[in-house]
């Protein structure tokens, strides 16, 4: 049922690990040791990536049954499913569990986690115990988190706007708020941890200009995680503090600004979109250059645009606060600034494009994955630039457009990225091919369902529905019911993985060290890698994505 | 296919200003990302894996071609930059003209003041042809109003105004909606826009009840809450003369000197003590629980109305 990249390339590999090693250093890093023990206590960056991966998909599918809901609700005009409140809790539990505990944290702490030692040839990440530890932290918050939002639930959005949350929001806006902090410590450990990691554990060879931009774009990302989290952190602080205490930080019956807080929030969850965004970019860059064979075009551009973007991130917040009464100048500001932020994303758009032409294209379900993230970015982050043009923002500004555009650049870029991600290093991971037909398959009910989902929300709101909006006017309807189908599509695309992965797990033919053939330093040990990783310390002596010199011979 | 409307209808020269807008940029959009997708349909049909194809001298980098797709976008993204800030600027300056309505939002209704008196909630009736100043405060939360069919929308925060104009053009009834998640019934926070000709709105108006005006009703309460013991010339506390101060400057305790606006006369009702006028000392207490957002706005409207005649009647 599989068909392995190439079956000659399959043989070559048996046999390549060095002859030094012993028997202990070639089991299986998911051989060593099987008790429940060995999982829950383990400091393997590999088996810590796995823990991410299966919590990760958990909350995606809390969050995503949250989703279900509300897009039923839409179906009719009045809103017959849920109460008003009902449905305000709804994406409320949507969008917490979604950015905090999906979004933020898909693609660092699993492939993440499960890569960069593999990618720079390292054993371990730099703090194994403190990997640990963080994924405890998230695993605390997130349950704590579910429990908050189902169990009392709480009505503000996971924006938190005060003076709504601080007075006048019912529910445990304090509790929900707290998990939020926690979180926020996972977030910052594992930042730390990949920077100290990238900057001190690379193998011989491995110089910065080699690293993979997988590896970039988790850096700047870091740097994201590191900086921007702790403003959150002080903001949720504030907002607890004045619910209970009433301080009047955002009251301003006496003397407080309630758009201190919009400020706060936005100058770590604009930023926050960057964390979301950038690591799903690194993993584009990995598999164009893959599915096409051949070194990534204007590397250099590639990877300095992550620290760019990284950077100009910081100084973007005041988009969203165009029509809240910001003055002239700042808004006239923020709006230039947001255009500038958008080049460094157009770049590597175009340098993928570039990457193809001359390239050897194999359509694997990675591949296609990447297809579909560069057309769902594309058009994401043009829409983005709508909403930069202040004239154009006034109109659309909190209605479902806005909801489209940042579907289409976080949700669609993420997930397909995550998708591309899992679908390429599966066979790494566990040790087996899957379906690849399967894959494809997935590939293309996922392009199809979240256009069908999300363009009609573009509409929608430049007809004016507002976002968060229970009820609607009736003329609307046409456009949420061919959403609400699109997503039973995306759901389809979302449950069709599951099955084919796992079933692989225990039927798929045994992987290659390379399935792809491909170049990077994760597909010279055995799959799945050895505890450590390498047999022996790996060295780098050449330039990244050297795909000329294998493929030179093969075609003209 | 009348059943999904597309566009949302336009009721205003600006309105008709950012559609254009909006298509000028769509074919941007278009211009920029039709090369990304057909080149990508190209490239995979003509060099896929296995198939002959002339691969030789494969690029790997190309600093001209890089740096043209770099800044060719960024300066046609800085001309609609231009184009789009140019027209947001006018929101900020409303003609000194333009008729004056008041717009008190609370959870969950908009409740809208004329300045002959009436009031009307979740409805707003207004002339065409003649421009319209919003001025707006929230009694509790964030709220947003938004006139789809003008393309504008602005927040409405408590403790400040905050404030947008338009010229209707096309009479018509249209929608209002809260645009800003405000608590339970947000989508429920709705009314109409009704734009009239001149003949009609001046009909509505008559038939609309209203025995005074707002400048009358803030003066009843001028007396009635207490202002005018400290404020009127007769009386015996030290407190400063409004009479004329609308509009002109005023020079503070701490060295400032700002603009009697809106704001700060409404700051100077419910915040005393943070804006003391020079040679005053800050005695004067605070009508924060005393005084609800309608009555503060007809306060304003009140002190508007005093003429630089040096008395406050
Ligand atoms: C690159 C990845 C991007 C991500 C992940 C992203 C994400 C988001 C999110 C989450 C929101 C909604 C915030 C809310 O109101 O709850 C948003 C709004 C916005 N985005 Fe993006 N965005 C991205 C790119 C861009 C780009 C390239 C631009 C402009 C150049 C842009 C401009 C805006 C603007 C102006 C808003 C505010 C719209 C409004 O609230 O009216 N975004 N974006
Ligand atoms: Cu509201």
């Amino acid at each position: 049922m599989t068909d392995v990249a190439d079956p000659k390339l399959e043989e070559a590999n048996v046999g390549r690990v060095g002859s030094t090693e012993t028997v202990a250093q070639r089991v299986s890093y998911l051989r060593a040791g099987h008790s429940l023990k060995s999982w829950l206590l383990t400091t393997d960056h590999k088996r810590i990536g796995v823990l991410y991966t299966l919590s990760i998909t958990f909350f995606f599918f809390i969050g995503a049954a949250a989703a279900a809901l509300i897009r039923l609700d839409l179906l009719t005009p009045a809103g017959d499913l849920m109460t008003n409140e009902g449905y305000n809790r709804a994406f409320t539990v949507h969008g917490v569990v979604m950015v905090w505990f999906f979004l933020i944290p898909s693609i660092p702490n699993t492939f993440g986690n499960f890569l960069i030692p593999l990618m720079i040839g390292a054993k371990d990440l730099a703090f194994p115990k403190l990997n640990l530890l963080s994924w405890y932290i998230y695993m605390l918050a997130g349950l704590f988190t579910v429990f908050v939002l189902i169990a009392g639930g709480v009505d503000t959005g996971w924006t938190f706007y005060t003076p709504l949350s601080t007075m006048y929001a019912n529910g445990n806006v304090i509790l929900a708020a707290s998990a939020v902090f926690i979180v926020g410590f996972s977030s910052i450990l594992t930042g730390l941890n990949f920077i100290v990691t990238v900057h001190t554990l690379r193998c011989p060879g491995m110089t910065w200009g080699r690293l993979p931009l997988f590896v970039w774009s988790i850096y700047a990302t870091s740097l994201i995680l590191v900086l921007a989290t702790p403003v959150l952190a002080i903001t949720l602080v504030l907002i607890s503090l004045e619910r209970l205490f009433g301080l009047g930080i955002f009251n301003p019956a006496i003397g407080g600004d309630p758009l201190l807080f919009q400020h706060l929030f936005w100058f770590y969850s604009h930023p926050a979109v960057y964390i979301m965004v950038l690591p799903a970019l690194g993993v584009v860059s990995e598999l164009v250059a893959a599915g096409a064979h051949k070194p990534i075009f204007g590397y250099q551009f590639v990877a300095g645009s992550s620290i760019a973007i990284a950077a100009l991130g910081f100084f973007v917040w005041g988009h969203h606060m165009f029509v809240s009464g910001q003055s002239l100048y700042a808004s006239a500001a923020f709006s230039f600034l947001s255009i500038a932020v958008a080049i460094p994303s157009g770049v590597k758009v175009y340098n993928w494009t570039a990457t193809l032409f001359k390239g050897h294209i194999s359509l694997d379900p990675p591949f296609l994955f990447a297809m579909t993230f560069i057309g769902l970015f594309v058009f994401g982050g043009l829409t983005g630039l709508m909403l930069a043009m202040l004239a154009i923002d006034v109109h659309v500004h909190d209605t479902y457009f806005v909801i489209a555009h940042f579907h289409y650049i976080m949700v669609g870029g993420t997930i397909s990225a995550f998708f591309g991600a899992l679908h390429y290093w599966w066979p790494k991971i566990v040790g087996r091919m899957y379906s690849l037909a399967w894959g494809r398959v997935t590939a293309i009910f996922f392009f199809i369902g979240f256009n069908l989902t999300f363009f009609p929300q573009f509409l929608l709101g430049y007809l004016g529905m507002p976002r968060r909006y229970h009820v609607y006017p009736p003329e609307f309807q046409v456009l949420n019911v061919i959403s609400t189908g699109g997503a039973a599509v995306l759901g389809v695309a979302y449950v069709m993985p599951l099955i084919y992965l796992i079933y692989s797990m225990r039927y798929g033919k045994p992987a290659p060290n390379d399935p792809w053939n491909a170049t990077g330093l994760e597909w010279t040990t055995p799959s799945p890698p050895p505890k450590h990783n390498f047999g022996a310390l790996p060295v780098v002596d050449r330039p990244p994505y050297d795909y000329e010199i294998e493929m030179r011979d093969e075609h003209v | 296919m009348n059943f999904i409307p597309l566009w949302p209808p336009g009721a205003s020269a600006y309105s008709h200003q950012i559609d254009l807008l909006v298509i000028a940029f769509t074919v941007l959009v278009v211009a920029l990302s039709a090369p990304v997708f057909i080149l990508l349909l190209v490239f995979i049909v003509k060099y896929r894996r296995g198939k002959e194809a002339d691969r030789r001298h494969a690029p790997d980098r190309n600093i001209p071609l890089e740096l043209s797709w770099t800044i060719i976008p960024f300066v046609a993204l800085l001309g609609f930059y231009i184009w789009s800030t140019d027209l947001f600027a006018r929101l900020y300056h409303p003609p000194a003209d333009a008729m004056q309505i008041d717009v008190v939002a609370k959870q969950w209704m908009w409740k809208f003041q004329h300045p002959e008196g009436q009031a009307e909630i979740n409805e707003l009736h207004v002339p065409s042809g003649q421009p319209v100043k919003l001025t707006m405060a929230s009694q509790d939360v964030i709220h947003s109003l938004f006139i789809p069919a003008l393309r504008i929308k602005q927040d409405v925060v408590p403790g400040r105004y905050t404030s947008s104009w338009f010229v209707a053009d096309k009479t018509g009834t249209y929608r209002i909606a809260c645009s800003q998640y405000c608590g339970s019934n947000h989508s429920e926070m709705t009314g109409s826009f009704v734009v009239m000709n001149p003949a009609d709105y001046a009909k509505w108006l008559s038939l609309s009840s209203n025995e005074v005006n707002l400048a009358a009703e803030g003066a009843a309460l001028f007396r009635s809450r207490g202002c005018s013991g400290c404020h009127d010339p007769g009386a015996s506390v030290r407190a400063p003369s409004l009479a004329g101060i609308y509009g002109n400057p005023v020079p503070l305790q701490s060295g400032e000197i700002v603009i009697a606006d809106d704001q700060y006369i409404r700051d100077s009702i419910l915040l005393p003590q943070s804006k003391v006028v020079a040679g005053y000392q800050p005695i004067m207490p605070t009508f924060q629980n005393v005084l609800s957002e309608e009555d503060v706005m007809k306060l304003v409207a009140y002190v508007k109305s005093l003429k630089q005649a040096g008395v406050t009647q």
